[in-house]
């Protein structure tokens, strides 16, 4: 791709951008979110049409119309949000659009269709039926389904968005031993991702881009994370865990024998004390969102003790945890945290609108001025407090989350995965905001399957495993390696760790 | 509000024209009578709107007008109740119903459509069992005038002392009695906590009940809310036809106030509408059943009519929508 320039009403989306892919080679795409990564892998998939540059394929400027145009190029995108449909079965989504048809009636032929999709399944080392229905299949093994339709149209670039952010580690790494395999059979892969350490480990050579320009490239020896994140920024950040000021006092928050409905008899006990972060590691599917929920009351079947401040909780509801200053920023910001088609202002008073009446009439200027507050303290880039949240950004609809409940003084603040999806700035700046929450005296507990984030911003770590806490590291002991130690379920001996209670 | 703007100047392009071909329809007599039926209708479209904001759907309006509109002259003439225990029957009974309806959908996790659906199957069934298949009518019922004159009365009617003649023909009970609640549905609607939370149900339930909203209890007090406006303008329609056959009483009138609310600018996904946009849309619904009648165009076409013109209007507001979208600087 030369020189792409593509603008949007408003916005230049991309200036002049260039970019190179070789056969069989892996090249990473970096940048933070807006910087064009998407505008300019859709204009290769035939989304978009460039408003100037050329695209070459094979040393041929082609022209890619749609995306038709683009598949008979041999060019895949497997986009973020998969693109299945879940109540059909894998030959049919394989196949969507060329069934193999038989007959005077033009019939699908079944046989055919689900021979045809063995071999594709094959060699993804996928060991699964082409009958079974999608909404069968975990997440990871339905993106494995898209490239193998992908491959089904002889693909041979696969563009791949952000292809982990809803996988396990050892999905990921699958993933990640499949993307070597293609490469290895002459695919060429354009892989997306704001996970640096998968860059790291896969990529050939990296190209990052920033406000819609290039940024620069790396080759191989080059890539590490502190040379890609300075080219995203454009200056040296240091990430790294800013200590609590917080003096350690006693638990305020004990939780005791609570179960969630995902895996009913295991019991989960911790601790965790005014000021302090407390990072909740894991793998997917250890049960650590369906816990926090079952604490804030959004399991019917969980149950436990919950004390704060060594009274006893009677949680039942949501609205009683939010009664009691416990507040849960959930991991699904559009379907569970936000209204996205209503107004910030909307968004921030839903939960307390009470306090903005009086005989149940709202009063919108006693809303506008609350809602402002949270607006000017957390930076959230918007033209205004009636903005409609779908228009912002996913950092700023985060922070609009996070104001909802800030504006309600949190005592015990819960985040999961609080910047999945979300650009570096916008992360560090969340990551600010949850420190100063934390040391005004709330307790946070943090969500992360982002080793990254569990090891820079937590002050302990509560790692669980399949639906029980396997080990509680303190900060001196937060290593990696202890960590996904006890995330796969192996107990550390007392001796190995440096803290000693 | 532009959505109200633009179905409000199509509504008045309407009665311009009307006016202009036939003079007849801006007589006192026949502006009356429109009133008259704006308000009956007016009454349940807004339950039926205030259903469709949460994302829900009532189907069982007209039924629910035949099964009460049977039961109050059999009340008032058979049983020989007090108007006013007859009156409270007749409007306890659909918010009873809608009770139900709610529960089931909330509780059961059993979608609108289908719950209120068996409504309108079950309902009808019911009418007719109890009517025996017969038209009831009030006759000379006990009680009768009194409830009479507080359905299809006027207000502020006036006559000449000396000649006898009418100055002011009134304004229908029922367009008063719309009006009323109308106020007092857009205070709740769009200014308490109440109608703040009908929205964000409607539009994410989840997010809603992450925000510690009792989300089931806000989806059912709607069909309670339904079923109250249903039964208020059950009894106003009664007395409108004055007898009421067990078999076609209230037949489509769901789809009336369904069509009024879309037109409206209530959109069935839910999160959407207004309880203006809904009383200009049945406004609409009524003008054109009126202008058909007055241009000479022959009554059969109707429905035809009333489906052409909500086409259109859904069509034009979504164009609109589009190019809202495409150039977010006009919106």
């Amino acid at each position: 791709m030369r020189r792409i320039g593509k603008r949007f009403p408003g916005v230049v989306a991309l200036d002049g951008v260039s970019l190179e892919v070789g056969k069989g080679e892996v090249l990473a795409l970096c940048g933070e979110n807006g910087a064009g990564k998407s505008t300019l892998m859709k204009i290769l998939g035939g989304v978009y049409q460039p408003d100037s540059g050329e695209v070459l394929v094979d040393g041929q400027p082609v022209k890619i119309n749609n995306v038709v145009d683009a598949m008979k190029l041999g060019i895949a995108f497997i986009h973020q949000e998969l693109n299945v449909i879940d109540n059909l079965d894998v030959a049919a989504n394989v196949f969507l659009g060329r069934e193999p048809l038989i007959g005077p009636f033009r019939l699908i032929d079944r046989k055919k269709i689900y021979a045809d999709t063995e071999p594709f399944l094959k060699r993804l080392g996928l060991d699964i039926s082409p009958k079974t229905r999608l909404d069968k299949l975990p997440i990871a093994q339905q993106q494995m389904v898209e490239i193998a339709k992908a491959l089904s149209l002889n693909a041979r670039i696969i563009i791949m968005d952000e292809p982990t952010s809803s996988l396990t580690l050892s999905e990921t790494e699958r993933l990640l031993e499949l993307v070597v395999e293609l490469k290895k059979q002459g695919v060429s892969i354009v892989y997306i991702s704001h996970r640096l350490g998968e860059v790291n480990q896969i990529a050939d050579r990296a190209i990052v881009l920033r406000d819609g320009k290039n940024a620069g490239g790396l080759d191989r020896a080059e890539i590490s994370h502190d040379n890609i994140v300075s080219l995203m920024v454009g200056r040296e950040i240091k990430s790294a865990y800013v200590g609590s000021k917080a003096k350690k006092t006693e638990a305020y928050l004990q939780v005791r024998d609570a179960t969630s409905s995902r895996y009913p008899g295991r019991k989960v006990a911790f601790d965790a004390s005014r000021g302090e972060i407390l990072g909740l590691a894991g793998l997917v599917g250890a049960g650590r969102s369906e816990i926090v929920k079952a604490i804030v009351g959004l399991d019917a079947q969980g149950a436990g003790e919950v004390w704060l401040g060594g009274q006893r909780l009677e949680i039942s509801t949501p609205r009683h945890a939010i009664n009691h200053g416990i507040y849960l920023v959930p991991e699904d910001r559009r379907g569970e945290g936000l209204v996205t088609s209503m107004t910030v202002r909307e968004n921030i008073t839903l939960p307390s609108l009470e306090r903005f009446s009086s005989l149940f009439m709202i009063s919108r200027d006693k809303e506008k001025t609350v809602a402002n507050e949270q607006i000017n303290s957390l930076k959230v880039k918007s033209p205004g407090c009636e903005t409609r949240v779908v228009n912002l950004s996913g950092g700023n609809q985060q922070k609009v989350v996070l104001g909802k409940w800030l504006s309600m003084s949190p005592k015990v603040m819960i985040l999961d995965e609080p910047t999945r999806g979300i650009d570096v700035g916008a992360k560090a700046e969340i990551y600010r905001i949850m420190r100063t929450m934390a040391d005004n005296g709330a307790l946070i507990l943090m969500i992360s399957s982002d080793m990254e984030e569990v090891l820079n911003v937590s002050d302990r770590v509560a790692v669980m495993h399949e639906g029980q806490i396997t080990g509680v590291l303190d900060r001196i002991d937060c290593t990696e390696e202890n960590i996904m130690q006890l995330a796969v379920g192996k107990p550390i001996p007392a001796a190995k760790l440096a803290f000693v209670t | 509000m532009k959505k109200e703007l633009g179905i409000f100047t199509l509504l008045f392009l309407l009665c311009g024209v009307t006016g202009a071909i036939n003079p007849q329809f801006l007589s006192a007599v026949n502006l009356a009578n429109n009133a008259n039926l704006i308000g009956i209708y007016g009454i349940f479209s807004l339950g039926i709107g205030l259903v469709i904001i949460t994302g829900g759907i009532d189907l069982s309006v007209g039924s629910m007008f035949a099964l009460c509109g049977v039961l109050l002259p059999m009340a008032l003439r058979e049983w020989h109740w007090p108007w006013v225990v007859a009156l409270m029957g007749s409007i306890l009974l659909p918010m009873a119903m809608g009770w139900v309806h709610g529960t089931l959908i909330t509780r059961a996790k059993i979608q609108p459509f289908i719950i209120t659906l068996c409504g309108l199957l079950i309902y009808r069934g019911l009418a007719r069992f109890i009517a025996k298949d017969n038209t009831k009518g009030f006759g000379e019922a006990d009680g009768f005038t009194a409830l009479k004159s507080l359905a299809s009365g006027r207000l502020l009617q006036s006559f000449d002392p000396t000649t006898g003649k009418e100055i002011f023909t009134g304004v229908p009970m029922p367009f008063a009695i719309l009006t009323v609640l109308a106020i007092v549905m857009w205070f709740l609607l769009h200014r308490s906590i109440y109608g703040r939370y009908l929205f964000a149900v409607g539009r994410n339930e989840e997010s809603t009940r992450f925000s510690g909203i009792n989300t089931r209890l806000i989806i059912s007090s709607t069909y309670v809310i339904a079923g109250l406006l249903t039964g208020i303008s059950g009894v106003l329609l009664a007395f409108y036809t004055n007898s009421v056959s067990a078999s076609n009483h209230g037949n489509f009138f769901e789809l009336y106030g369904i069509a009024a609310a879309v037109l409206g600018g209530c959109s069935l996904r839910g999160g959407e509408g207004s309880i203006i946009g809904i009383l200009i849309g049945t406004a609409l619904l009524r003008v054109l059943e009126n202008l058909v009648n007055l241009l000479g165009i022959p009554s059969s076409l109707n429905f035809a009519v009333m489906g052409a013109v909500v086409l259109i209007g859904v069509l034009a507001d979504q164009y609109f929508q589009e190019r809202a979208k495409k150039n977010p600087a006009i919106h």
